[in-house]
């Protein structure tokens, strides 16, 4: 039977949601399910585990140096564990594509990145080509599994479960040649662009980061994320973490409304799992209309004082 | 210190990207072939380096057929020193090409290597992080700042969160993020004289790698399509669509 091992990811209190993402794509490979707890006082962050449905165990290991831990501190660590398991998964976000490949080559396996659907107990389906094309993916028996989950296709497993929480200690050696300096977030309160439920987006069109305030002041309003075009943060409008796009962030809100955005591939890219994409450009031209659901031609600094005074 | 480059030849990022009728693959038929946009933030940022007088000398490599000395040739214009191909038919897979990127690491002793953080055919994202853990080095992947003091970089990193900033120890491995740099544009003289410049072939048999544990891949599909959508003409229709359709 297959024995899944979940590499949760947290902030050293909070478990995130993209833990729950990975529950949900094991429950559909099929097998028992276990969560790995790497933390520097992980008993709240196992406990928030442990109360995912479909969970069978948690494992938690403490260790002062997991606070802020680096890929190459935690995946010696990660990869003894893992030698007792068929399957190895960790969440598509930036903290597992920085640690589960170095986990895959610890165990001596290729990794499958950003699995989209499971076919099979051993075989996926991911995107390639900026998700231009999607591949089937599979691995042999004898390898250990060792995969990211891409978060925008997998919904967060629900709460109430009450797992066994057991804990362990360290084994493998940590490595001293990698140090946390700091960690700079600029987000704010605004909501987690990954979960959701509304993103309004600006692109270059925007023009200036002055500007932008009247993105953020109708994302207030409608209670939503706000995200960004690669140009408009190279551009220094906003900051990184807002991009969206094939080397950004990948989404899937309820309602995507793009401003002033012309719709390259690699942004397109970002919001395909959108529910429903609106897009504004005064381009009747753009790319981007060809996959909104709704589109409005026209000037965006008109558009959205019409559109609050409508709401 | 030596910087070793990896450069991965790639359809051009302004492809329109179609799948084969037959499933096969993606059609790269006569399509523009360039290096991957992430590696050549990766070769710009160690000229810089090299040009600061932190660092002697610039390798390239490209793992692939002879067609991908084609984007070796343009690394070399863009001022890397030399070059190396490693030559196989086949397209390796990231362990694979983490192994032959270890061997030669072993052979050349660089003080760096980088890598972009990803490619844009495969867009895998792993072979940096697998050259880190088989050589037991440190990684900084997805950089957005590296600055080098003696035999510690400090990287600061575009991660989901923000910005994150650690220090490594050299010998290390660092993958970049689109907004390190921007790429110099090669000029006339230079092609020219990358002429001349050594790019050595070795045979991927050579290396004497291990190529196992592959995955499996058996059938490309195009992603599935979204429905047509509407127009309406003017910010009441669409506030009046979205509440018709319970979004607002
Ligand atoms: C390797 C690689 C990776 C990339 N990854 C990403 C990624 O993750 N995310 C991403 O977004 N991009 C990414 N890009 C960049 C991408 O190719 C585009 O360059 C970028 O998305 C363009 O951003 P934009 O639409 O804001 O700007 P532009 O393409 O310049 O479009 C601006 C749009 O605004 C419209 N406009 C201007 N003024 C107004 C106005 N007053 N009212 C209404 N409309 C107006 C214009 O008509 C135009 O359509 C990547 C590129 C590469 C090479």
């Amino acid at each position: 039977m297959n024995k899944i091992l979940i590499i949760s990811e947290h902030n050293g209190s909070e478990l995130s949601n993209s833990t729950a993402k990975c529950v949900s794509c094991a429950i559909e490979t099929g097998g028992s399910v276990h969560i790995l707890v790497l933390a520097a006082d992980a008993a709240d962050i196992a406990a928030q585990a442990a109360a995912l449905n479909g969970v069978d165990e948690v494992i938690s290991i403490n260790h002062p140096n997991y606070s802020h831990a680096m890929a190459a501190t935690l995946a010696p660590e990660i990869a003894a564990v893992g030698a007792d398991y068929s399957h190895v998964y960790g969440p598509s976000s930036t903290y597992g594509r920085d640690l589960m490949p170095r986990v895959a080559a610890l165990l001596g396996v290729n990794q499958v990145a950003d699995i989209m659907t499971v076919k099979g107990s051993r075989s996926f389906q991911r995107p390639v080509y900026a998700g231009n094309a999607i591949i089937d993916v599979s691995v042999a028996e004898e390898m250990t599994v060792v995969a990211t989950i891409r978060l925008a296709s997998w919904a967060a497993a629900s709460g109430g479960n009450n797992a066994t929480i057991s804990s362990r200690e360290t084994t493998a050696e940590m490595p001293t040649h990698s140090r946390f300096i700091d960690l700079k977030t600029e987000g704010g309160d605004l909501p987690d662009l990954q979960s959701a439920k509304r993103v309004i987006s600006g692109g270059r069109g925007l023009g200036s980061e002055e500007n932008f305030k009247i993105i953020y002041a109708l994302a207030s309003k409608l209670g939503a994320g706000v995200g960004a075009s690669r140009a408009a943060v190279d551009a220094g409008y906003v900051p990184n973490d807002m991009q969206v796009g094939q080397t950004g962030k990948i989404i899937s809100p309820d309602l995507y409304m793009a401003f002033g955005i012309s719709g390259a591939i690699q942004h397109i890219t970002g919001i395909k799992d959108a529910g429903t994409i609106v897009a504004i450009n005064k381009d009747a031209e753009a790319p981007i209309f060809e996959v909104a659901d709704i589109g409005l031609v026209g000037d965006l600094f008109t558009v959205i004082p019409e559109i609050e005074a409508a709401i | 210190m030596k910087i070793l480059v990896g450069i991965k030849r790639v359809i051009d990022f302004n492809v329109r990207v179609r799948v084969k009728p037959d499933g096969s693959g993606v059609d790269l038929d006569g399509a523009k072939m360039s290096i991957n946009p992430f590696d050549e933030i990766a070769l710009e940022e160690a000229l810089r380096l090299r040009e600061a007088g932190k660092a002697s000398e610039v390798i390239v490599i490209s793992i692939g057929p002879n067609a991908c000395q084609q984007q070796l040739r343009t690394g070399l214009a863009m001022g890397a020193d030399r070059a190396i191909q490693v030559d196989t038919e086949e397209k390796l897979q990231p362990l694979a090409a983490a192994r032959v990127f270890l061997a030669l690491v072993e052979k050349e002793q660089p003080g760096l290597v980088i890598v972009g953080k990803q490619a844009i055919d495969d867009d895998n994202s792993q072979t940096g992080q697998m050259l880190a853990a088989l050589w037991n080095r440190p990684q900084a992947t997805f950089a957005s700042e590296v600055v080098l003091e003696d035999q510690v970089a400090r990287v600061t990193r575009e991660v989901d969160a923000g910005l994150e900033t650690i220090e490594i120890d050299l010998p290390a491995v660092i993958t970049t993020d689109l907004r390190l740099n921007e790429p110099r544009f090669v000029k006339l003289p230079d092609i020219m004289k990358a002429k001349r410049k050594p790019l050595e072939v070795i045979p991927l048999a050579d290396l004497a790698i291990t190529n196992d544990n592959k995955l499996t891949i058996d059938h490309y599909a195009p992603p599935a399509s979204r429905e047509k959508g509407i127009m309406v003409d003017s910010a009441e229709a669409l506030v009046a669509e979205l509440k018709n359709r319970g979004l607002l």
